[in-house]
């Protein structure tokens, strides 16, 4: 790929030290959402990045669909899911023995798949291409060098080859990696379980015609004692993650004499490919104590880091931004308090748990700790040829799901009785909404502000109704109005000039639980911050205010 | 409350031990460390619930690091 411009800084050209709300360090795919979002949302941030290329080698290849969520939401999921390679059989071996298959058959009535295989140096792409056509300061081939946190704000100093210089800001968002050299320079620590393995990691390309099949390895005779697990990526491009131990020695490994026998011995002597990347990958399972340190917020694997097994790091790293930006937007635009920032804290310090919690157990099953944690892998991993019970024992990664803010401050716990996987806190499910040419998805049509869906079910039309539902959209912080109907109904609403959308196949009242009445408070993140079952201004005004961090200074008032 | 069983439920408690004993016969001690395994998880999908899994997992250990 050629390389990104990099552009003198206009602090380097004489002009004046400008202050900035935002600056963002690190365009991996974490900053670069969380510069995107914050655009989205009206704030205009400088991205600041040491590189000028995209990542080198596939890195992180498995995003979820919550993920391509976010990114439809981005303006970039569209291009990420043509690009992506999309897969749902999978093959367990232990030894040479084919054990089982499987076939992730995902729930239908979603516009986005379970999750795809994708390069990250695409998805970089396509972020920074959406990112060009917004106001997003890129600057490519500066390394922030020093952070100063103050009470107003942070002062950070870059490096660039043309000399050093100083940004102010009111706002600095850590999106620098498992390795963080702002969480070093503040003196911050990442703690926790300490687990270290390393992968000798592989991308190879070959055109043979090996299916599109997630194969996963226990102790093969071509890497015997460890695991192995072959995914397909876009062009043709076959990841190979070898389980190295932490034993190995990484420069060692990383050599073409030790690596191309090992893919040779996996693929057969005879198939043709060639190694288009090698990296020895070297993980911890860490977290910091708090991902908010005054002005300074780390976000993706600066906060956290675990283990790749599920596929965790990225896809909670993208969460990570797509819970923080509209936040900081609100705070910067005077909306809400600067205590909303916390919340940042309290919803995903418990989704990085549960991610080192998925991932731990995961790398327990791969790599057993002891004598006896082995001895049930391998009786686990036997009984699984003819047993079915034992396959949900067989742990090679356990698919990323969103995290449900359970306990989070900004919820409004129900009232009314709701029954079904949905609750506050929940990540938006999406459903298809009308059909043929006029086929929608919900989690489209939310958007990213906050949003009131409402539920008429067959209701006959009612102005009153439709004129309060259309109010919501002037309250002092704007809640934009959906409104659904079941299949068939939407025409007398039409009539009145409602905007609306049939819940064609039934899904929406299905996974919402939704009866004629029904009310959801969508986030900007498109969690569910409430719900009724009837329409209340009151309450609702009141669930807005807890979902903006503005409740405590209400009820102290 | 518990729901772990413990008072005897077996029809015929020296058959099953014997039974028990005999499926070892022959097997190495890692043979057998293994068919003990498979035995557990086999049991424990049949019993199912969760409860009753924790109080035999705690019922199992209770003692033992006391053991010299």
């Amino acid at each position: 790929m050629t390389a990104l411009p990099y552009r003198k800084a206009p602090e380097l050209q004489g002009v004046a030290a400008s202050r900035y709300r935002v600056v963002v360090v690190g365009a991996g795919p974490v900053g670069l959402c969380a510069a995107l979002d914050l655009a989205r949302h009206g704030i205009e941030c400088v991205l600041i990045d040491e590189d000028d290329k995209t990542s080198e080698g596939s890195r992180a290849i498995c995003f979820a669909k919550r993920t391509l969520e976010i990114l439809d939401r981005l303006g970039a999921g569209q291009r990420a899911v043509d690009k992506g390679v999309v897969w749902n059989q999978g093959k367990v071996f232990l030894r040479e023995r084919l054990l089982y298959q499987f076939n992730l058959l995902p729930e239908s009535g979603h516009k986005r798949p379970a999750f795809i295989n994708l390069q990250q140096y695409y998805l970089e792409q396509f972020l920074i291409e959406r990112l060009e056509q917004t106001p997003v300061d890129v600057r490519w081939r500066s390394r922030v060098t020093g952070v100063t946190r103050h009470a107003s704000g942070v002062s950070v100093t870059v490096g660039t080859p043309d000399g050093v210089y100083m940004l102010e800001c009111d706002y600095l968002l850590a999106c620098d990696g498992a390795r963080s050299p702002i969480r070093t320079m503040l003196g911050l620590e990442a703690k926790g379980q300490v687990f270290r393995d390393r992968f000798l990691i592989a991308d190879v390309k070959m055109e043979a015609s090996f299916p599109t099949e997630r194969w996963f390895w226990f102790d093969p005779p071509f890497h015997p004692g460890q695991s192995v697990l072959l995914h397909k990526q876009a062009d043709n491009v076959w990841r190979i993650d070898f389980q190295l131990g932490w034993d190995a020695d990484p420069e060692k490994e990383k050599q073409p004499q030790r690596v191309l026998p090992r893919i040779r011995a996996m693929l057969g002597q005879d198939t043709p490919f060639s190694l288009e990347w090698v990296s020895v990958y070297t993980f911890r399972c860490q977290r910091m104590e708090r991902f908010g340190h005054g002005r300074v917020f780390f976000l993706g694997d600066s906060a956290h880091q675990v283990s790749p097994f599920g596929a965790r790091g990225a896809n909670s790293g993208i969460q990570d931004a797509d819970n923080f930006a509209w936040k900081l937007a609100l705070v910067l635009q005077g909306k809400a308090p600067e205590s909303l920032l916390e919340s940042y804290d309290a919803e995903r310090v418990p989704a990085a748990d549960e991610n080192i919690l998925n991932s731990t157990r995961s790398t327990d099953f791969i790599t057993p700790k002891s004598h006896a944690s082995r001895v049930f892998r391998d009786a686990a991993l036997q009984l699984a040829e003819s047993h079915g019970f034992a396959r949900g024992l067989v742990n090679s990664g356990r698919l990323s799901l969103p995290h449900t803010y359970v306990s989070s401050p900004l919820s409004t716990a129900d009232r009314d009785r709701f029954a079904g996987r949905m609750r506050p806190g929940s990540p938006c499910a999406d459903a298809p909404l009308g059909a043929g040419a006029a086929r929608a998805w919900l989690l489209d049509q939310l958007g990213d502000a906050f949003c009131g869906v409402y539920f008429a079910g067959a209701q006959a039309p009612d102005a009153g109704l439709l004129a309060r539902l259309q109010g919501l959209a002037r309250m002092p912080l704007p809640v934009r109005p959906l409104l659904l109907c079941a299949a068939g109904c939407a025409a007398p609403w039409r009539a009145l000039g409602a905007s609306v959308f049939e819940d064609s196949e039934g899904l929406f009242a299905g996974r919402y639980d939704a009866t004629p009445g029904t009310l959801y408070l969508i986030r900007p993140d498109q969690h569910v911050a409430a719900r009724w079952r009837h329409l209340e201004l009151r309450a609702l005004r009141d669930a807005l205010s807890r979902a903006t961090g503005q409740q405590a200074e209400e009820q102290a008032a | 409350m518990s729901t772990l069983q413990t008072i005897g439920r077996l029809d015929a408690p020296d058959e099953f031990y014997e039974a028990l004993i005999e499926a070892h016969r022959g097997l190495s001690d890692a043979q057998s460390e293994l068919l003990n395994a498979r035995l557990i998880l086999l049991l424990a999908n049949h019993i199912g619930d969760a409860q009753t899994l924790r109080e035999a997992l705690v019922a199992a250990r209770e003692g033992l690091e006391s053991q010299t």
